[in-house]
């Protein structure tokens, strides 16, 4: 079976916490530079920079040269490459959760329907 | 460390104890989650969850329940092979969270965590990414939503 550490890398790079804060924030923004960016997060300049060249390496931002200052920015094509196996946990929950809350009310509304006619235990048994 | 979480919400017209047998009553389970489902909500009780049971390659996961007080809080460790031992390398943890907004309405929140920490082989690393590589384009909310700032919107 082919296996690409691209893919690795990629998984890497957004399994880490303090990234993932950084690639939030560059969404939320547009575009920031390394100082902007640290002013929002609780570690140093250097280590920001360190997320940043990784996060680069790997293609989920990139950045570009405005006069004395480097703008930051996200790649989306290939950040919704590597969040949409994460995306597809959370709808998974979501439709879970979708059928959860249609099962309880059928049952909860069977069950009170019954107990007022008192006529059959139809649905009863589903809860 | 802080891990990979994912965070969900529901609201809910029914009581409490419906919504909490709907989520860890092994027939109930059947229809909104697995095939089959051997488990028992009791702390420390292991057992299995069956997908995809009538193919040629059904998919058997353990799951082994965490915690189970009724009606506030399920949870468990799942999607490990149901011949290992539940741990952080080899499990997620999902956890249910019921609170009575009244006597007829309950909110349901489900938060599973631990996915950055599990130890995936590369073949499974490989699938994640291949399986949605064609999916749909990250969003500004949507990934903050998914970061867990956020959660879901029930419909």
């Amino acid at each position: 079976m082919k296996h690409s550490s691209d893919d690795d890398d990629l998984w890497e790079a957004i399994a880490d916490p303090t990234r993932r804060k950084l690639l939030d924030l560059l969404v939320t923004r547009g575009q920031a530079t390394a100082t902007t960016l640290t002013a929002d997060m609780p570690v140093s300049r250097q280590a920001i920079s360190k997320h940043l060249l990784l996060l680069q390496r790997v293609g989920l931002i990139d950045s570009r040269r405005q006069g004395r200052e480097v703008r930051y920015e996200v790649r989306e094509q290939r950040l919704a490459e590597a969040t949409s196996a994460l995306a597809e946990v959370a709808d998974r929950w979501d439709h879970r959760l979708r059928a959860i809350k249609r099962l309880a009310e059928q049952s909860h509304a069977a069950r009170r329907s019954t107990s007022a006619h008192s006529d059959g235990d139809r649905g009863a048994h589903e809860v | 460390m802080r891990t990979y979480t994912i965070e969900r919400e529901i609201e809910i017209e029914a009581p409490i104890d419906v919504v909490w047998r709907t989520i860890t009553e092994p027939e109930l389970i059947r229809t909104w989650f697995s095939d089959v489902a051997d488990v028992e909500a009791r702390p420390g009780a292991v057992g299995s969850l069956t997908f995809r049971a009538d193919t040629d390659a059904p998919n058997i996961v353990g799951i082994t329940v965490v915690a189970a007080d009724r009606p506030h809080r399920f949870s468990y460790r799942w999607v490990y092979p149901p011949d290992e031992v539940a741990g952080e390398a080899n499990s997620t943890l999902v956890t249910f969270t019921l609170v009575a907004d009244t006597d007829q309405r309950t909110r349901l929140r489900v938060v599973e965590s631990g996915l950055d920490q599990m130890d995936l082989t590369d073949d499974e690393k490989q699938k994640f990414f291949e399986d949605h590589r064609h999916g749909w384009q990250v969003q500004g909310d949507r990934l903050r939503d998914l970061f867990g700032a956020g959660h879901a919107s029930s419909p």
